[in-house]
């Protein structure tokens, strides 16, 4: 046995570790291959740590991905890049395994590696990698190879890149779906590496392939593919080859695909371009917004801003308006919800007068709607159609809808609807919100859930930021601390955390005038729990008042507390104590 | 041959001759007398895609894999044979490989109910690189089990002496991760701060592993659970090898392998009020080839066939197959025996064989008026069925299975019989197999009658146990209600199949 100096030892442990019993010591170790491979010196690392790792590849799957990862970063332990390529044959061990997981991060350290290596290694050792790969008995081993091609091509001399073509392409036709998944995923990345002239044969006719896949899951994966080629290829190639391959899919058998298509829409708009977009895409789009798969429908109807953006203001208002009409009366409140969440956004694309006489129905409709995620979902974007038309069109609706939100029985719904009131209270102004929003922020304060006190209190805070502290004092700050006397006790622990964050908001002078006083009368309350967060709150208002207020009030104040019977009240106004010496001294 | 050879000349032209079955392995055998232990009684059998491996779950929650032998190694065999002067049969043989414990009794404390660890359904993954996939499920959980040859090593020339460091640690044996854990948690120190000479440092060197023999291990890797209000009774996976269902008796649910915690509910019959509850799910299976169909057999005796393409929930069927039933024939007993205990795609996904209490049926999806076929199992139970329903055997779920030419079908009985109908145009092979080492004893029986007979086997055949539980009805049959023959499965390649009598699994080949 060596004998190893004291210094050395954690590192000793360490390389010791990498074949320790325990699957977290060694997780540890490979973590820290690094500094392994720093302390063994660069020859040594290529020469028998990375052998060693190859060596040793049945481990745990935890175990191999943390290696897959290490290995990425890998190029400077073993001597630059010149010594890249003995990175690669553990690599190639890790693509074949059965764990995906693994294997994605072994490929993406190879791209990772494969990137940084010089061309003539390309050529010697990542290219026969990824042949090997991609003739690989096991699926696996051909799947990983798919995500290698785009790093291999591009230093390929003529003739391989022919052959590695013909591989891709016999990939795309694998007997294994997985292995076409795979190819349908990579084809985009390959494909910008492919020159154009190839692109359009080799690359297309395997596109091809893969649109007409049997199973659903690969022909998916073309949608995407779509997309991804559109953009490589010229305009009038993408609308030869491309376009008819999106109408295809749209009307897919498979609702599945046709629900990428409508998820996907805007990329494929994107990549055919405007034109073709308004002529062919168009009554696509609108097969889609009628499909009757709802799950269609949903993806379809959260598309609608964005697509009639690429389109022009008429177009949308004779094919668009009438589809988002129906969809406005869906029978499936999935397909509303998606729809509420954007069609305020249209307003700003049609204009102010179509906005009045096509959208201002149909979102009034929306907020009437049974479902309390589609009235939320329109009262979110409030301030999107504010900027076209206004809100008092809106506004008449608008309340009644607030109203029966904030008395859901669901407290999520009330909760939801509490974090849009600051919203709401910016875009219909003061005046509205005195009459009739204000009586609702109290009653909320009053809510028998802790999450709506809690967001109740927040709100109060948020609208005192937003209409000013004189305005506050008028409307919230009264309404509040009168509340300082609910019989309740978990009530009054409310108001006092209101109080500690209207505070900052409020300044100096109205904290010590009104709030401070509610506080120290809280102290004599009978319940310790309120006790104690008087400590709390006194704390936190210590920053906040003048050295003069904390001599006089707060600190006889939390005295006093601190030898309460409870010790919780004890130790939490002790603590109190101890922070508002720190700030005297300091 | 003898018996074989008097059927020949009874089978038809044109049908392919019958098979002459023959014994060929059994795992688990019974001593006379021995005791079954419930927890060993075997209930599931499934062969793997190739056929290469095959397994099986009991009541006890333990999943056993066997592996073909035959094909693995008869190079060297085969020329041994050849010197002993044998036949060179090659039939699958297999071998019994591992075994673990896929799932344990478990209490569900919110339903207050006791969760069987029993093994309903295993289904094949496909896999790779060595590694063996499958998965299991008992009433509530499948688990996702990948079985791999682990090394078992032994390390060696490590850089701390262990020896030394033990005298110094407190506990025997756990001194190294002790005393490397100290330095762990001061560890920040070993990345950065040390000043490594460029050359590294020589007295550092890397563990010896050598490899002493290796093992096989099965690591669970997903647990698929609280997905199912109900009992599970079937898992199937689809064919495009990333996504599988589970049904139970009111629904069906799609999971994707690799994720766990999330399912979609895609077939679903529970009605609003649970008293109108009429139907229940009794299995499903995906189409061995097109992705987007599955079928689903019910208690009142129907298959449903369903497209995934058409609607992301499946609760209309695309074909219903169910037999119109004859006018004046019901009974008490017609919906009982009409409920279907188990459906099989044929290999080319254009047939489905159904199994109900008293019969097989072949259905083609491409005519939903009827079956294409009808095997009678064990029509002579008819006047039996008072007895059966009172001893609850009526409910029993007999499993079906196809060869995987699609020529024959198979299915147990009673009495740890097993019958194998051909299924081709004109085929009147009709065979009884008994699970024990000579199964064609009943043959004769059938044989005897031109077989013709999609029924009884007529003869009398005196046992000699004359077992306890047997009865013997009018005609001299004998069947025993206990020793049923529940689970069965075809080699997907080779004329050989593999059932359960309770404890042992018989294997036999054609």
């Amino acid at each position: 046995m060596a004998m190893i100096d004291e210094p050395l030892y954690p590192i000793a442990v360490l390389i010791d570790e990498l074949k320790n019993e325990d699957i977290q010591l060694r997780l540890n170790s490979i973590r820290r291959l690094s500094t392994i491979a720093r302390a063994l010196g660069e020859e040594r690392t290529r020469k028998e740590l990375i052998p060693f790792l190859s060596e040793n590849n049945d481990d745990d799957d935890e175990v191999l991905l943390a290696m897959a990862e290490e290995l990425g970063v890998f190029i400077p332990y073993v001597g630059g890049v010149q010594y890249a390529n003995v990175l690669l044959p553990p690599l190639e061990t890790l693509c074949t395994v059965e764990e995906t997981c693994v294997r994605e991060k072994a490929v993406e350290s190879l791209c990772r590696i494969g990137a940084q290596m010089m061309e003539q290694d390309l050529v010697e050792s990542f290219i026969p990698l990824v042949k090997r790969l991609a003739a690989g008995e096991w699926f696996t081993a051909r799947v990983s190879s798919c995500g290698l091609f785009h790093i291999a091509y591009p230093s390929a001399p003529e003739a391989l890149k022919t052959e590695l073509r013909a591989i891709y392409s016999q990939l795309c036709q694998d007997d294994m779906p997985m292995v076409r998944r795979s190819a349908a995923t990579n084809l985009g990345n390959f494909a910008a590496t492919v020159e154009a002239p190839h692109l359009k044969v080799d690359i297309m006719s395997m596109f091809d392939d893969l649109t007409q896949d049997d199973q659903d899951s690969v022909r998916l994966l073309a949608v995407e593919g779509c997309a991804a080629l559109g953009k490589l290829l010229e305009p009038q190639d993408c609308a030869a080859h491309i376009l008819p391959v999106i109408v295809n899919f749209s009307q897919d058998k498979s609702w599945r695909v046709r629900y990428m298509v409508a998820n996907q829409l805007y990329e494929l708009c994107e990549a055919v371009g405007p034109e073709p977009t308004r002529s062919d895409l168009v009554p696509a789009y609108v097969r889609l917004l009628r499909d009757n798969e709802a799950e269609v429908r949903i993806a379809a109807a959260g598309k609608v801003t964005k697509f009639c953006r690429i389109l022009n203001p008429e177009l949308a208002i004779q094919h668009i308006l009438p589809c988002v009409k129906e969809l406005s009366t869906d029978s499936s409140q999935h397909v509303r919800s998606a729809l509420a969440s954007v069609i305020m956004g249209m307003a700003p694309v049609l204009g102010k007068d179509a906005t009045i006489e096509q959208l201002l129905p149909i979102f009034l409709s929306l907020l009437k709607d049974e479902f309390p995620d589609v009235r939320l979902n329109i009262i979110s974007k409030l301030d999107q159609v504010n900027q076209v038309i206004g809100i008092d069109l809106l506004s008449q609706s608008l309340l009644p809808a607030i109203v029966e939100l904030a008395e859901d029985r669901h407290w999520r719904v009330r909760l939801a609807i509490i974090e849009y009131i600051p919203l709401l209270a910016s875009q219909l102004g003061v005046g509205f919100f005195d009459d009739k929003l204000g009586a609702l922020c109290m009653q909320w304060l009053k809510d028998k859930v802790y999450s709506i006190r809690d967001a109740a209190a927040n709100n109060v805070k948020r609208l005192a930021e937003e209409f000013g502290p004189d305005w506050a004092m008028q409307h919230i700050v009264p309404q509040v601390l009168d509340m300082i006397n609910n019989p309740h006790y978990l009530h009054r622990m409310t108001i006092l955390h209101s109080i500690s964050l209207l505070a900052p908001v409020m300044g100096s002078d109205i904290t010590c005038s009104k709030l401070l006083p509610v506080v120290i009368n809280a102290s004599k309350d009978r319940v310790p729990n309120i006790k104690f967060n008087v400590a709390k709150v006194l704390q936190s208002l210590i920053p906040i008042v003048d050295q003069s207020v904390v001599e006089k009030k707060i600190r006889p104040c939390l005295v006093e507390l601190s030898e309460d019977p409870d010790v919780d009240v004890r130790f939490f106004a002790s603590q109190a104590l101890e922070s508002s010496n720190q700030v005297m001294m300091s | 041959m003898n018996n074989g050879g008097a059927e020949a000349a009874v089978a038809p032209v044109g049908g392919p001759q019958p098979l002459e079955w023959k014994f060929s392995q059994v795992f688990g055998e019974r001593t006379a007398g021995e005791e079954i232990q419930d927890v060993d009684i075997i209930s599931a059998i499934e062969f793997n895609r190739t056929g290469d491996h095959l397994a099986t779950g009991d009541r006890g929650g333990r999943v056993v894999l066997f592996e073909r032998t035959d094909t693995l190694d008869h190079v060297g065999q085969r020329r041994d044979l050849e010197k002993m002067d044998y036949p060179i049969n090659r039939h699958p043989l297999f071998r019994y490989k591992t075994e673990f414990q896929s799932h344990e009794p478990e209490f569900d404390y919110l339903k207050s109910l006791e969760i069987e660890e029993k093994i309903n359904k295993i289904r094949w993954c496909q896999s790779a690189y060595g590694a063996l996939s499958l998965l299991s499920t008992n009433d509530k959980t499948i688990k996702f089990w990948k079985v791999q040859e682990k090394q078992v090593k032994k390390v060696c020339d490590l850089n701390v002496d262990s020896t030394k460091a033990m005298g110094n640690g407190p506990i025997v044996g756990s001194s190294i991760s002790t005393s490397s854990k100290q330095y762990m948690a001061n560890g920040g120190c070993t990345s950065n701060d040390f000043s490594l000479p460029n050359g590294g440092l020589p007295s550092l060197r890397l563990p010896m592993v050598t490899t002493l023999e290796t093992k096989l291990m099965a690591r669970c890797r997903r647990i698929y659970s609280h997905a199912h209000d109900y009992h599970i009774n079937s898992i199937s996976n689809n064919s495009d090898g990333e996504t599988f269902i589970s049904a139970d008796d009111l629904r069906i649910n799609l999971w994707n392998l690799e994720i766990s915690n999330q399912s979609f509910n895609i077939v679903d019959v529970k009605p609003a009020n649970m008293e109108d509850l009429t139907e229940v799910i009794t299995s499903a299976e995906f189409h061995p080839i097109h992705c987007n169909m599955l079928a689903y057999s019910s208690s009142k005796g129907s298959i449903r066939l369903v497209d995934m393409r058409q609607s992301a929930l499946c609760d209309i069927h695309i074909k219903l197959f169910e037999e119109q039933e004859a006018p004046g024939s019901r009974s008490f007993f017609t919906d009982i025996i009409a409920s279907i205990s188990d459906i099989k795609f044929a290999k080319d996904g254009r047939h489905i064989l159904s199994r109900d209490y008293l019969t097989l049926k072949l259905w083609d999806i491409n005519m939903d008026s009827g079956p294409v076929a009808t095997f009678q199992v064990h029509e002579y139970l008819r006047p039996k069925l008072c007895d059966l329903y009172e001893n609850d055997s009526i409910f029993d779920k007999f499993e079906c299975c196809l060869s995987g030419d699609g020529l024959r079908v198979a299915t147990g009985s009673y009495s740890n019989l097993f019958r194998v109908f051909g299924c081709s145009e004109g085929s009147k092979e009709a065979t009884t197999l008994e699970a024990n080492k000579n199964p064609m004893r009943r043959q004769g029986l059938t044989a005897s009658r031109p077989s013709r007979s999609l029924g009884s086997p007529s003869g009398v055949v005196r046992r000699g146990k004359g077992a306890d539980n047997s009865a013997v009805d009018a005609n001299g049959n004998t069947f025993d209600f206990t020793t049923k023959l529940l689970h069965l499965a075809w080699h997907p390649t080779e004329n050989s199949i593999a059932c359960a009598a309770s404890n042992s699994l018989y294997m036999y080949y054609a």
